[in-house]
């Protein structure tokens, strides 16, 4: 029994490219050498590492303690010693380094005994999220949120729909339909962990159109009041405001969040790991990434979080030489700068594709395709106008950060205009200048308070010299004139306190301490 | 040769000086106290007076007044030169290499072992990013350090050291299209 829904406004129709590893299984890779693991691979601070260079861990073992609220913990992926704690390359799109810390497998792979299983039946919501929060579950589908908070968010304001995300609209990713495919129960009891934890009286499960497989599997089982909707194979159909749209006819406000709308999002990937967490008292080390592209043996890859990417693509054999390898999807991914950066618990996808063939862009022709397309309603080509020109107040304006990167516009654009390239510079622009502005604020008031601060001290000498005193505002220009003033001024009340004091040790005069000195 | 560019230069200057007097003069509800405000808004606080004013509020003013250039902050950089030449009506200008170039964001630390806690750091501090009494040991605040290196000469025992600033201060951007590494 399954809903179809209809479309949303926008959208492309994009070739599938997963026939190839529709309806076969997942093949495991053999363990690196090394793992490797970024402490700032989901949102929120840095995890805190808790071992130490020639400390000896088993699999499973906490290596990376969260930091704060939103943060995350990070377990061994296999049993070995920890040989490094210092900056590597990472999935980032201008190739910047983080702290990460480096784990020689000893080739054992001996575990920790799992954690006890929780009792359904008895388990509270603040147990669920505990546990979930020391598996260190954050969200597989790309954006990393730990789990746990999005769940205490959703819990605190009393969100009553689960919707459980396995809708994969960008081309060749296949690895949720695998996952679902092969552990249906897993993902079923996962959704009804989280519909536990979050005390959701309603539960929807979102697939693809041609997922009839995975939605098949599903369907053979006790989906414990669980509904399963069907949406087209339209991009970006998965992505989280669309879904909601089409789930629940509730838009997300621009700048708000799926519990504005009453609603809690998980990813399939993360309910599997839930039900591992809760039930098999095992923390988050290892998922399933889809490897495709320019590669000899495409395939849904069972990978242990903190493998080296170039490990993947070994094991699949590199099919063309001249290949961009992206992290992620076609659309979204994220081009990938060095290949030995390690897979992350959001690493969904590995593509080698053909080298793009760049710099062959012509002007906008005002064609209007780039509107149709575009599922947030905005105007790309305006916005590409006036990031182009530097406008960021007009950028703003006109929603730009509503834009949610799909790239739908730039993969109808005939120019072949890079657009959605414009759009991030804006917007790292405009964040980069609103903080640079907070900052400057606090720095301003800090300065303005410090030279009140030297006034008032400079008109209490110059009051002594029989001269009026200046107002800050009036005249600020001479801001080193106050300044040695002030510090003649300091430094004879600090004489003169020092003396107060010493007269103030007779025992007479030590009523007359405080005011004396004031 | 020299002295045409020299003239043309010189003649640039004159026209921007007065470009800056129009654009002053030009927003009479504000007066030029507002507008040093807005300049002043757009300046980065580092309060280094590497612009040879004391601070930044007076180089807005200065700036204001027309008797300065927009190009004088290197550490607000190409960046703050483009959004004062948009606020003004100017053209942007290079950053004059007199005042010093721009580098990435830095603060201070203070070697605390060698440290005689004399006090000349935090009377030299224009954001009271430094903490610390009397012949005890000083700390540099990082998260409120600008940089502005004031701190350094006073210092009697040279125990003050640049560092680069924490990342959260200086974070990755995306480049402009066109820039990008093939
Ligand atoms: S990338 Fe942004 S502007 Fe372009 S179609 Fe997607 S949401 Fe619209
Ligand atoms: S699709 Fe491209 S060419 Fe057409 S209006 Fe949009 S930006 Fe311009
Ligand atoms: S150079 Fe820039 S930051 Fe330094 S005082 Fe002048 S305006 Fe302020
Ligand atoms: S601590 Fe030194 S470098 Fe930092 S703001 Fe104060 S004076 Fe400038
Ligand atoms: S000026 Fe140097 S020695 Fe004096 S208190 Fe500051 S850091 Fe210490």
């Amino acid at each position: 029994m399954s809903t179809v829904l209809r479309g949303f406004h926008g959208g492309v129709r994009l070739p599938r490219s997963k026939e190839t590893l529709q309806g076969t299984g997942s093949r495991s890779v053999a363990l690196p050498p090394l793992l490797i693991y970024p402490l700032q691979a989901h949102v929120g601070t840095p995890a805190r590492p808790v071992v130490g260079v020639g400390q000896k861990v088993r699999r499973d073992e906490l290596l990376a303690a969260p930091s704060s609220y939103v943060s995350q913990a990070i377990h061994a992926g296999t049993s070995g010693v920890i040989v490094e704690i210092a900056a590597r390359a990472v999935i980032h799109p201008g190739g910047v380094t983080d702290t990460c810390i480096v784990l020689r497998a000893d080739g054992e792979d001996r575990r920790l005994t799992p954690a006890p299983a929780l009792d359904l039946g008895r388990a509270t919501p603040e147990g669920l999220l505990a546990r979930i929060a020391e598996a260190g579950i954050v969200g597989m589908g790309g954006a990393g949120f730990p789990s746990h908070v999005k769940l205490r968010e959703g819990l605190l304001n009393a969100v009553r729909l689960l919707i459980i995300n396995a809708v994969e609209c960008e081309p060749y990713i296949a690895c949720d339909e695998c996952m679902i495919r092969e552990r249906a129960a897993d993902v079923l009891l996962g959704a009804r962990i989280l519909r536990q934890a979050l005390r959701a009286s309603q539960c929807v499960i979102a697939l693809e159109d041609d997922m009839q497989q995975a939605r098949a599997a599903l369907s053979r089982r006790d989906l414990a009041g669980a509904q399963i909707v069907r949406v087209p194979a339209i991009y970006p159909a998965g992505g989280e405001r669309q879904l909601i749209r089409m789930i629940t006819g509730a838009e997300v406000p621009a700048h708000g969040l799926p519990i504005d709308a009453g609603v809690v999002m998980h990813n399939a990937a993360t309910a599997a790991a839930v039900a591992d967490a809760v039930a098999g008292g095992l923390p988050l080390t290892e998922r399933l990434v889809t490897v495709a592209g320019a590669v000899r043996t495409p395939a849904n890859l069972r990978v242990r979080i903190g493998t080296p990417i170039a490990h993947l693509l070994d094991a699949c054999g590199r099919s063309a030489a001249d290949a961009r390898v992206i992290v992620g999807g076609p659309m979204m991914g994220t081009r990938l700068i060095d290949e030995p950066a390690p897979v992350v618990k959001t690493t969904n996808c590995v593509l080698r594709l053909p080298a793009a063939a760049e710099d062959c862009t012509m002007p906008c022709i005002r064609c209007g395709d780039c509107v149709e397309v575009c599922p947030a309603q905005l105007q790309p080509q305006a916005l590409y106008e006036l990031a182009r020109a530097g406008d960021w107040d007009g950028a703003s304006d006109l929603h730009l950060f509503d834009c949610i990167e799909c790239g739908a516009c730039a993969y109808v654009c005939p120019s072949r205009l890079p657009l959605v390239h414009y759009y991030r510079h804006a917007k790292s622009e405009i964040e980069a200048l609103e903080l640079a502005q907070r900052r400057a604020a606090e720095l301003r008031s800090r300065y303005e308070a410090r030279l009140r601060r030297l006034a008032q001290a400079g008109d209490a000498a110059a009051e002594a010299e029989g001269q009026a005193g200046s107002d800050v505002d009036a005249a600020p220009a001479p801001a080193a004139v106050p300044d040695r003033a002030a510090m003649r001024a300091e430094i004879a009340a600090a004489v003169a306190r020092t003396k107060a004091r010493r007269t103030a040790n007779t025992p007479a005069a030590a009523g007359e301490d405080e005011d004396g000195a004031r | 040769m020299f002295t045409a560019i020299a003239m043309a230069v010189l003649v640039l200057g004159a026209l921007m000086a007065a470009r800056v007097l129009v654009a002053a003069s030009a927003s009479p509800p504000r007066g030029s106290h507002g507008l040093a405000a807005d300049i002043d808004r757009l300046l980065p606080q580092t309060q280094c007076g590497r612009c040879l004013h004391a601070g930044c509020r007076p180089y807005a003013e200065a700036i204001a007044r027309g008797a300065a250039r927009i190009n004088q902050c290197p550490p607000g950089g190409e960046a703050t030169i483009r959004r004062l030449a948009q606020l003004l009506g100017v053209e942007p200008l290079a950053l004059n290499p007199r005042h010093g170039r721009q580098a990435p964001a830095s603060v201070v630390i203070i070697d605390e072992e060698a440290c005689i806690g004399c006090t000349r750091c935090i009377q030299a501090c224009p954001v009271d990013a430094i903490v610390g009494a009397a012949r005890q040991m000083h700390t540099v605040i990082t998260a409120e350090c600008t940089g502005c290196e004031l701190c350094i000469p006073p210092c009697p025992v040279d125990c003050i050291a640049v560092v680069p600033a924490p990342a959260a201060q200086h974070a990755w951007q995306w480049p402009a299209p066109g820039r990008v590494s093939a």
